[in-house]
């Protein structure tokens, strides 16, 4: 690539001995012609005003090694610089968390001893680009990101949304996706227990593919990635390196274009085997004593994992890309640096523990290789062949890292949704609704989808509000869920931010368990574009006020802009992944239907059907404002409702979400195949109002004897009313006496998918 | 010195595989498709100079672990 | 009853196998690993767990049916010592020659995890002692090769003698012969099947279907 002669330094500052240059007793640094760095550094995607920066910290021009890790560091992926002022206001504590946002993952006490570390990252583009290999890796990565903090991976959920279900690229993509997901979750042997998928034509050319993972460690024994220790070694461990990948993050922070879906080059292959062997000889090292800290490679590789280390350490760190394990010849220290190649971690050891280490890794059929050490320095030096091939100070890497606040402007509030008459009725509708690609059964994809190894999942996908799964040796589990409804972000994007939060809150609230804290995974549309970066700061206000009002703290996540092709963003999607903890499993609460109950209503219903799903599925329109989001009331009726499972009093529990009343009622018959029968709505509001509408903070609960209930509900000041009875009839009775077999219902609930996914 | 170490599936024996990419074909209008087997390929670095050596060693790998006898037949090959 | 279970790198339901074990006997199985060359003293039970073993790569099972340990494992079957595969363990075991034919890529292409239900073929085994000839249950399967294959003969063999432990009852979802879930060695002392019955051992687990597999083999093998 670099043909002419080039300049070359000496750096008199370099006191590094045992680092192979210095034995010449000099170390020489390659830099780039002016010229030329300033068209790379273009071609890498730093804006003029960063590259001057680069300059300024440098006080020279670059080398290539230094511009590619100056490019990927201060990329939006890794750099946040769109975001960071935002997401500093989201609420981030609480007497139970461990661990807030900045590290590999979030973690939080759940008792007993025990913390719960977890995340949730998007792997966007890549899958985008060769969907098995992007979402299996995003699978991958965010596991790694969890286990490197010393938590043993339990669960696996994923929030996906694809382009309309008749586009003709969809079916590709959920195919890959799936595949991919179970490929490497199966193969890994982590449950992959729930998640949720939308179709929407705004995700025709950008599928989004967030991967939470959630795992269990000793809250006394979580691992952080500050390195510490001057001298200490810095160890490499898992796969080769190869030259996969190379400009990964650069390419996350970047928008489509149709001809991007030449990209492929650049797209990782994931190995689950060898992300297995990592696990367990991770688990086997991190009970011992050998570790001071340890990072996953993921976006921008040995790049950001050693900046991060050390800069987080406060310490400098030099390394030899010589002893690097490398699966291709002739990579050059650029590459090293820059490469995405899967399954790596990064570690510094105690003195005088590499044996112990090594010995575990060899057993675990790994590579293992001492890299570089810590010095005193606060700079990160690279060594190659003989040569310095990168010298940076670390703290301007970070403090001098660019950060915008980009003009926002907000997101116009939508007229009232006028009357809408009925077009067809209730059990016509609710045929239609429950069979529409947003509420039909995802019971393909699970079947994909291995969700019990492990031998802790006690709800499965399907089974309750969130999915349930058992902490080992104790009698605790915890409940999981992802929430986002992003056709309410982008009608109203404060009110949806709140709402994704409020509704991760209730799927947690509705098994019975607390709610204890959340990941967030931001994904819109290029940040430069005012009513983009709007979009942003009003979801983060609405999330933050949710989080707040529920006592739900923000403790990781994850930020995807440019998520836009041709000009076109995606729908505004603030996926939450939520965590909650229930002290005995046993009564964690599921959602199918009993025999014989009393069906109670739990929330107010005023039959809000703006941007509801009846709205657009039945009446053909995505218009009006969405349901406004009650924190007080949200916060008051699942609390109440808490009380009444963990009380004993509730046989089955459902939020009622997309689709309102009538559709939660039906899914609940459908999980069992059970009936039941619905009184006629209450006067003053359309049937079809009150059936589909979709205000929020509402549950449909089974009980034996709604009077007690009702009661109670009363007493604590919680809109609640008889909603009808389950009767074991196989039937549906909708509230203005029309029939559905149960059957036929559930036969439209389970053709939709595997429809769109045959042939 | 490289031997290639060809593996298919015996005649006979179900090839999932084979059977979906001789339906999608089809489906991409390609006619006169008859029957698709998949196998693998896998390319062996040998140490050994002796071509003769080189290939009776290749077989031994296949019968022992490369190919699965009750319903892979292998062929090996030089290159 | 000391049972073994054996952790190839890539195994990936050991921790199932050895919950269900400890639950029913009340003692932690002992975990080998691969590159070990004997069982511990006094095993009753071998037991090769589901996973992905070697990644699943080349064949599944055909690597894992080489390791140090399955010399050991063979001897210790030869000698009339009993051993369950399930999943993974099953293709191991016909990898090793253990049990006759090969399990092969599910028909439909996709991995398929779902519950199955299963008739249980062979009773008054070590493995099926409380289960009735004929009787159904439930079972947890997840694998993407699950489609059982042998040639005529030794169908017609496995079915001459009894040695078909268990059937599909309700679906063939991968194509297995004959809808064959699970075979016996001729000594009915090796069983392999696909489904995994410790994944349906307890309550919270959605049910107590898989249970009397294991209470089976405490009652038969204790004090071996």
């Amino acid at each position: 690539m670099l043909h002419a002669p080039l300049p070359t330094m000496t750096n008199p500052a370099l006191d590094n001995p045992g680092n192979p240059a210095d034995k010449a007793g000099m170390s020489t640094l390659t830099l780039l012609p002016p010229d030329r760095a300033l068209q790379l550094a273009a071609q890498f995607g730093l804006k003029p005003d960063e590259y001057d920066r680069v300059l300024g910290i440098l006080g020279r021009s670059p080398s290539m090694t230094e511009l590619g890790i100056f490019s990927v560091m201060w990329s939006e992926h890794c750099s946040y610089k769109s975001s960071r002022i935002w997401l500093k206001t989201l609420p981030t504590s609480a007497p139970w968390v461990i661990q807030g946002p900045g590290e590999n993952a979030g973690v939080i006490d759940i008792g007993d001893g025990l913390a719960a570390v977890f995340k949730m990252e998007s792997h966007n583009h890549p899958s985008f680009i060769e969907p098995y290999q992007g979402a299996a890796t995003g699978v991958g990565g965010i596991l790694r990101d969890v286990f490197t903090m010393g938590a043993r991976p339990i669960a696996n959920l994923n929030a996906l949304r694809f382009g309309a279900a008749d586009h003709p690229g969809t079916r590709r993509i959920v195919d890959g996706v799936v595949r991919g997901i179970g490929g490497y979750g199966n193969c890994v042997g982590v449950p992959t227990v729930g998640g949720e998928v939308n179709f929407h034509p705004a995700y025709n050319g950008n599928p989004l593919v967030n991967a939470m993972t959630v795992g269990i460690a000793r809250a006394d024994r979580i691992f952080y990635a500050a390195a510490a220790g001057v001298g200490n070694s810095v160890v490499y461990v898992g796969s080769k390196t190869g030259r996969d990948g190379i400009h990964g993050a650069t390419m996350a922070s970047a928008e489509f274009s149709a001809e991007n879906e030449d990209k492929r080059p650049t797209v990782q292959i994931g190995d689950p085997y060898a992300e297995k062997l990592l696990i367990e000889a991770c688990m086997e090292l991190m009970a011992t004593e050998a570790i001071v800290a340890i990072q996953d490679m993921g976006a921008a590789g040995l790049t950001s994992s050693s900046v991060e280390m050390a800069g987080k350490g406060g310490v400098g760190i030099s390394l030899n890309l010589d002893a690097v394990p490398q699966r291709e010849t002739g990579m050059s220290a650029y590459e090293m640096m820059l490469s995405e190649s899967q399954e790596r971690m990064l570690m510094v050891l105690q003195p005088g523990q590499e044996g112990v280490a090594e010995a575990i890794f060899h057993k675990w059929d790994l590579d293992f290789a001492v890299i570089g050490h810590l010095t005193n320095t606060g700079r990160i030096e690279i060594f190659h062949n003989g040569a310095l091939e990168a010298d940076i100070p670390l703290a301007p890497l970070e403090s001098e890292a660019p950060l915008y606040r980009r003009p926002t402007t907000e997101t116009p509030k939508l007229p009232p949704l006028g009357e809408v008459p009925d077009p067809m009725g209730l059990a016509p509708a609710l045929q239609k609704l429950v069979a529409c690609p947003d509420l039909c059964s995802r019971r393909w994809i699970w079947d994909q989808y291995d969700a019990l190894v492990g031998g802790l999942t006690s709800k499965r996908p399907g089974q309750a509000d969130a999915a349930i799964v058992g902490i080992e040796g104790t009698a605790r589990a915890l409940a999981l869920t992802t929430d986002c409804t992003p056709r309410y972000c982008l009608a109203d994007p404060e009110a949806g931010g709140a709402q994704a939060v409020a509704e991760a809150w209730r799927n947690i609230t509705a098994t019975g368990a607390t709610p204890l804290a959340i990941t967030d995974n931001m994904n819109f549309g290029n940040p430069e574009k005012p009513e983009i970066m709007g979009q942003f700061a009003a979801a983060v206000r609405g999330m933050a006020a949710a989080c707040i009002a529920l006592d739900f703290p923000v403790v990781s996540g994850n930020v995807s802009l440019y998520n836009e092709t041709d000009g076109q963003a995606i729908l505004p999607t603030p996926a939450i992944g939520g965590v909650g903890v229930i002290a005995d499993a046993h009564l964690a609460m599921g959602l199918a239907m009993p025999a014989a109950a009393d069906l109670v209503l739990i929330g107010a219903t005023r039959g809000w059907l703006g941007q509801s799903l009846w709205l657009r599925e039945i009446a053909g329109q995505e218009a009006g404002p969405p349901p406004p989001v009650d924190l007080a009331a949200e916060r008051a009726n699942g609390d109440f409702i808490r009380a009444r499972i963990l009380a004993g009093e509730v046989l089955a529990c459902h939020d009622c979400a997309d689709g309102g009343v009538l559709v939660a009622v039906a899914e609940m018959a459908m999980a069992s195949g059970q009936g039941a029968a619905l009184l006629p709505v209450p006067a003053g509001i359309a049937p079809h109002a009150f059936c589909f509408g979709e205000d929020q903070a509402r549950y449909v609960v089974a009980v034996r004897d709604a009077v007690a209930i009702l009661a109670a509900a009363a007493a604590a000041g919680v809109p609640a009313a008889r909603l009808g009875v389950a009767n074991g009839q196989g039937v549906l009775v909708c509230p203005d006496g029309a029939a559905i077999s149960l059957a036929e219902l559930t036969a439209a609930h389970e053709a939709t998918l595997p429809a769109l996914m045959a042939g | 010195m490289k031997v290639r170490v060809t593996v298919m599936p015996k005649t006979g024996v179900l090839d999932p595989q084979g059977k979906a990419i001789s339906h999608a074909l089809g489906e991409l209008g390609f006619s006169g498709v008859g029957e698709v087997l998949t196998g693998k390929v896998i390319e062996l670095d040998l140490a050994e100079t002796d071509p003769e050596a080189a290939r009776s060693a290749a077989e031994a790998m296949a019968r022992r672990l490369l190919a699965n006898t009750v319903i892979e037949a292998f062929r090996v090959e030089l290159v | 009853m000391n049972a073994a279970i054996i952790v190839f790198p890539g195994t990936n339901r050991e921790r199932d196998m050895a919950l269900a074990l400890t639950r029913v006997t009340g003692r932690k199985p002992a975990m080998v690993f691969h590159r070990e060359t004997a069982l511990p003293a006094g095993t009753d039970l071998v037991v090769l767990p589901g996973g992905f073993s070697h990644g699943d790569y080349l064949r599944c099972g055909a690597m894992a049916a080489l390791s140090p340990i399955m010399a050991a494992v063979r001897e210790f079957a030869m000698g009339g010592g009993h051993v369950l595969g399930v999943c993974n363990g099953f293709q191991i075991l016909c990898e090793a020659g253990l049990l006759p034919g090969v399990l092969l890529r599910n028909a439909g292409l996709r991995f398929l995890s779902m519950d199955c239900v299963l008739r249980v073929e062979r009773a008054g085994t070590a493995f099926t002692s409380h289960w009735q000839k004929g009787a159904t249950f439930r079972a947890p399967m997840a694998h993407g090769d699950g489609n059982y294959f042998a040639d005529e003969a030794t169908l017609d063999r496995l079915e001459g003698e009894g040695l078909v432990a268990f059937r599909y009852a309700d679906a063939n979802r991968n194509g297995a012969a004959r809808d064959i879930a699970g075979i016996l060695s001729p000594n009915l002392r090796v069983l392999g099947l696909m489904p995994h019955p410790e994944d349906l051992v307890d309550p919270l687990m959605g049910g107590v279907d898989g249970l009397p597999l294991f209470t089976s083999m405490a009652e038969a093998l204790v004090g071996v």
